[in-house]
């Protein structure tokens, strides 16, 4: 029987120390009328009959090799970089991968240090005072940030946060999900169409009545790949009361300034997206949401925190802290439902900025950059291709075309190439639909190599051409 | 003392491995930094480097291998802890997982790039439907503390919804009632989604109180949450009366699924009467607990709130699969995650839940209920005291050790503690609340009656050493990297940022 080791003689012997005839006497509890009848058609006959390791294991191969391994543009918050061998091998041993949640410090201390030095990484990163264990992902990550924002802005007393459109709209929708049922509301505030970043006239204007809010959200590099102006945008908002959330990019930061120094104090609150720091794309998950802060607002972080203190000898080591905010000991008045972190997701993470370290990181970073400007240059040579927002960004970047962004990526996708990420089919309540249309987000990353994006850009060219005439001739036609 | 002799020590971190002079990776691009840079705005850019560790790869390797050490878990040790169902996790899962079709698409991939995946998630909904007798399931939410707010809000979107298509009729309902057992998540959850929490206590049998339900649900009722069987360890015998007592109040049930282990392929919830449910994968479904997450908590449903799921879900015509969002259920609650939860996770519940099939999911709930009633009579022959003793245990029991704290003076934490010597994970004590020094041990299906019977043995030495020698406990453990932690010092003097306390 899988993964049951039982013999037939110990199960009798075992009933026999329980006093009970037959296993299913054991569940003599459960009302009759509720039991499952596995002879009946209500019973599971939707699943099917366990299969062997070998059957599934040629199931799944066919269905990987369904999807693939194409040529990755897309970026959005999930980005493609190259994961050292050793990482995920160190990771999934089993002392990682099949422990819990470090609750007996003792016989934890692996996970407990690990936690410890992915603090450490991340507050350095972001040059916050503290971070916490993790969390789900960067969405859900910034939806923390923003309860944590409202709990801590006791001065500006005020449940309204500042949401610009450069924020990515999936981003917006999670944070909307999770805030709204405790009288958050979220403002939109315009970018400006011609760099696509953070307008900041109108987010004065949403100061109506010289009414303050809770905190102002700055991306970096935002969702379009655009730089903000995020000195200048801080010190706006901590000049009207309001704190800030950083959300940003950890792989930008080797070479961006990080929030922590943002303007003359620096951002509140600096949450992101840990997953190109060693985690594949993966259909979406799972990732890894952090959040760092100022030291004046470590108590009211959400999640597990792991801090270093000593032994009964003396001897320094690890352990959960902070546990009074959490639910398990403050039930209904705790500071977020959360139990767990990403646990293997911050070992993978933590093992990745080991190996890559500052000078690794930087290089990885740069070659993002640098390759980034090289499929600009090459896609210049198009007049049909524009660039709405300009060419000063990190690692993506926004393209207008002549044609319909869903068919160009139906034809990419035809020759085994993920072309980016159709702006238009993006749109939320509020954002302004027209400006977005026919717009196409690309990544590049350390991944690619001189010919991958000769070739991509060629495709991508040849391939709006072809459709633009197309549409033409049946113009004509018409 | 040279970095080597360090290494030995416990407390030897990755940052006192690091030289900032150090160059010997090759996981790095070769490029020159400062002429990328150059593309960036100069007032935009890092000024203050970075201090990542600069360590060799190989010593990379063995500073985590030799933390992983440091740690228990199932492939090395006994964990029964109660409410985590720390089952074998089928290397298979993880390998399958891992294959580059599944890891390399991203997920904003075209859906033609993307029929494997997808079907493999439609299917995984299809199992889990049927598993729970749910009339939806929806895979998104990326813990059970995640499904669990998934689950409130739905029953949240539900009642607002009707009040808004009924204004005069439909009342203003604003409790959530939570047993006093239950998981400390279920309050919490309530009132992120709102809702004031209503306690209701628990009988000497473990059962919920029908009196006290009854003098507490009203017009003001918008549901209960209940986890069957409780976190007592036992079935709730009246679930049925439970469920018609709130659905005749126009309350709505939730189902914790924590406990899913204990009635895999034996109960459905959807039979109970539950509305809405969650599953932990990581309990149920064997994926991995990695050290405290990822887990991955879906959501089932009932047909009432089947508009208010949240999306995206996988649908299927004659083209193939495609996405189900907004626009097709515009009740939606909306989205948890940013595209379509964990999907690794997803996958590797999906191929356990292949291995096993229908027919090894009834031995999931068969096997786990056959250990922990063996534990429990053959610690009960021990002469240990159970809290429940005259109940059926589900998959899990509670042992109060009360007396031995009474007799000996030494607590369940102390016994715990000295399990930890003997290479034993302690089970989850003082859990739940209502038990004094209490122990909740799960033993999970996949243990041998072998380990079962060494567990008992070590428990009664360790009984034993409380009487002749109540030290041995008070003072454990004595054989782990580390003894006993200033848990005090750890609040007062926080050290949570290695950088920081250098500053």
């Amino acid at each position: 029987m899988p993964y049951i080791p039982h013999t037939p003689n110990e199960v009798e012997e075992m009933l026999r120390v329980i006093g009970a005839e037959s296993i299913d006497d054991l569940f003599d509890e459960i009302p009759q009328e509720l039991r499952i009848d596995l002879e009946k058609s209500t019973g599971l006959n939707a699943i099917p009959l366990g299969k062997s390791e070998m059957a599934v294991q040629r199931q799944l191969s066919e269905k990987a090799m369904l999807d693939g391994t194409p040529l990755c543009f897309a970026g959005g918050g999930a980005y493609e970089h190259h994961i050292p061998a050793a990482l995920w091998e160190v990771a999934t041993r089993g002392e990682f991968y099949s422990a819990y949640t470090p609750y007996q410090a003792e016989a934890s201390q692996g996970t407990l240090q690990v936690i410890y030095e992915f603090q450490s990484m991340i507050a350095n990163l972001t040059a916050m005072d503290v971070s916490n264990a993790s969390l789900y992902d960067g969405a859900s990550g910034l939806a923390e940030a923003v309860l944590m924002a409202v709990r801590a802005n006791r001065k500006a007393k005020s449940k309204r946060i500042l949401m610009p459109e450069s924020v990515s709209p999936v981003y917006r929708q999670v944070v909307e999900t999770i805030v709204k049922n405790q009288g958050i509301t979220l403002e939109l505030i315009a970018i400006d169409q011609t760099t696509g970043t953070i307008n900041q006239e109108h987010a004065q204007q949403q100061l109506h009545n010289d009414e303050t809010f809770a905190a102002l959200v700055i991306p970096q590099p935002n969702y379009f790949g655009s730089l903000e102006e995020v000195h200048q945008l801080t010190d706006w908002a901590h000049k009207q009361g309001g704190l800030v959330i950083a959300q940003v990019n950890p792989t930008a930061l080797a070479l961006l300034e990080a929030p922590g120094n943002w303007g003359e104090n620096g951002a509140d609150i600096a949450v992101g997206e840990a997953q190109p720091l060693g985690i594949p794309l993966s259909s979406g998950g799972p990732y890894i949401g952090f959040i760092a802060c100022k030291q004046k607002l470590v108590r009211q972080l959400p999640g597990r925190i792991v801090g270093r203190t000593v032994d009964l000898d003396d001897k320094p080591g690890f352990t959960l802290t902070l546990q009074a905010r959490e639910q398990h000991i403050r039930r209904s008045k705790a500071t977020s439902n959360i139990c767990t972190n990403q646990g293997l997701m911050a070992t993978a993470v933590t093992l990745y900025l080991s190996f890559l370290g500052t000078d690794g990181l930087q290089k990885v970073a740069a070659s993002c950059v640098a390759n980034t400007q090289k499929l600009i240059t090459l896609l210049e040579k198009s007049p049909e291709i524009k660039f709405p927002f300009g060419k000063t960004v990190f690692h993506e970047f926004v393209v207008q075309l002549d044609v319909s962004v869903d068919s160009v990526l139906e034809r990419l996708a035809e020759e085994d190439i993920v072309g980016g990420i159709n702006l238009s089919a993006q749109q939320v309540a509020g954002q302004s639909v027209d400006a977005n249309k026919n717009q196409l987000l690309i990544c590049v990353t350390e991944t690619k190599t001189e010919e991958e994006l000769r070739f991509f850009s060629e495709t991508l060219i040849a391939i709006c051409s072809e459709i633009s005439s197309l549409s033409n001739s049946e113009g004509e036609l018409s | 003392m040279s970095k080597r002799i360090i290494e030995q020590n416990a407390e030897t971190l990755i940052f006192e491995l690091s030289d900032q002079n150090r160059r010997s990776s090759s996981l790095a691009p070769d490029i020159d930094v400062n002429d990328a840079c150059n593309n960036l705005p100069e007032h935009l850019q890092r000024k203050k480097k970075l201090q990542l560790p600069q360590v060799g790869e190989l010593q990379v390797v063995r500073h985590y291998t030799r933390l992983s050490q440091k740690n228990f878990s199932i492939d090395t040790h006994f964990y029964p802890l109660g409410s985590c169902t720390m089952k074998y996790n089928p290397r298979v899962c993880n390998t399958l997982a891992q294959l580059p079709g599944f890891t390399a698409r991203h997920p904003m991939a075209h859906s033609s790039m993307s029929q494997g995946v997808m079907s493999c998630l439609f299917d995984l909904q299809t199992l889990l439907m049927e598993a729970t007798g749910m009339k939806q399931v929806s895979l998104t939410p990326m813990a059970g503390a995640q499904g669990e707010f998934a689950g409130i809000a739905m029953i949240r979107a539900y009642h607002d919804h009707n009040k808004e298509l009924q204004p005069d009729k439909e009342p203003e309902r604003s409790e959530i009632i939570v047993p006093d057992a239950a998981h400390g998540t279920n309050p919490a959850t309530a009132v992120m989604c709102g809702y004031k929490v209503k306690e209701i206590p628990t009988n000497d049998q473990g059962d919920i109180d029908i009196d006290a339900l009854e003098k507490i649900i009203g017009p003001q009722t918008a549901g209960i949450m209940l986890t069957n069987p409780s976190t007592l360890g036992v079935f709730e015998r009246k679930i049925k009366l439970i469920a018609d007592m709130i659905h005749k109040a126009g309350g709505l049930l939730y189902y914790d699924g924590a406990n899913l282990n204990a009635i895999l392929g034996k109960v459905k919830p959807g039979d109970m009467g539950f509305d809405v449910i969650h599953m932990n994968l990581h309990k149920t479904f064997s994926t991995p607990h990695g050290g405290g997450g990822p887990g991955s908590g879906p959501i089932g449903v009932s047909e009432r709130l089947q508009p208010f799921v949240p999306v995206p879900i996988v649908g299927h015509n004659e083209q193939g699969y495609y996405w189900i969002t907004e626009k097709e259920l515009p009740l939606s609650i909306g989205r948890l995650s940013a595209w379509m939860g964990n999907v690794g996770i997803l996958l590797r519940a999906y191929i356990y839940a292949l291995l096993l099939g229908r027919n090894g999911m009834v031995r999931v709930a068969d096997f786990a209920t056959l250990n922990a009633n063996y534990l429990l009579k053959r610690l009960m022959a021990a002469n240990f005291e159970m809290a429940f003793p005259e109940r059926r245990a589900s998959h899990e029991f509670i042992l109060t050790l009360r007396k031995e704290a009474k007799e000996y003076g030494t607590t369940a934490m102390d016994f715990a503690k000295r399990l930890l010597d003997y290479g034993y994970h302690a089970p989850t004590t003082y859990f739940p609340l209502l038990v004094p020094e209490c122990f909740l041990i799960e033993p999970t299906e996949t243990e041998s009656r072998d380990d079962l019977d060494a567990f008992v043995e070590t428990l009664i030495k360790i009984r034993d050493e409380a009487e002749q020698s109540p030290n041995l406990l008070k003072d454990a453990p004595f054989e782990l990297p580390v003894r006993r932690l200033d848990d005090v010092k750890a609040a007062r003097e926080l050290d949570l940022n290695f950088y920081y306390s250098k500053c």
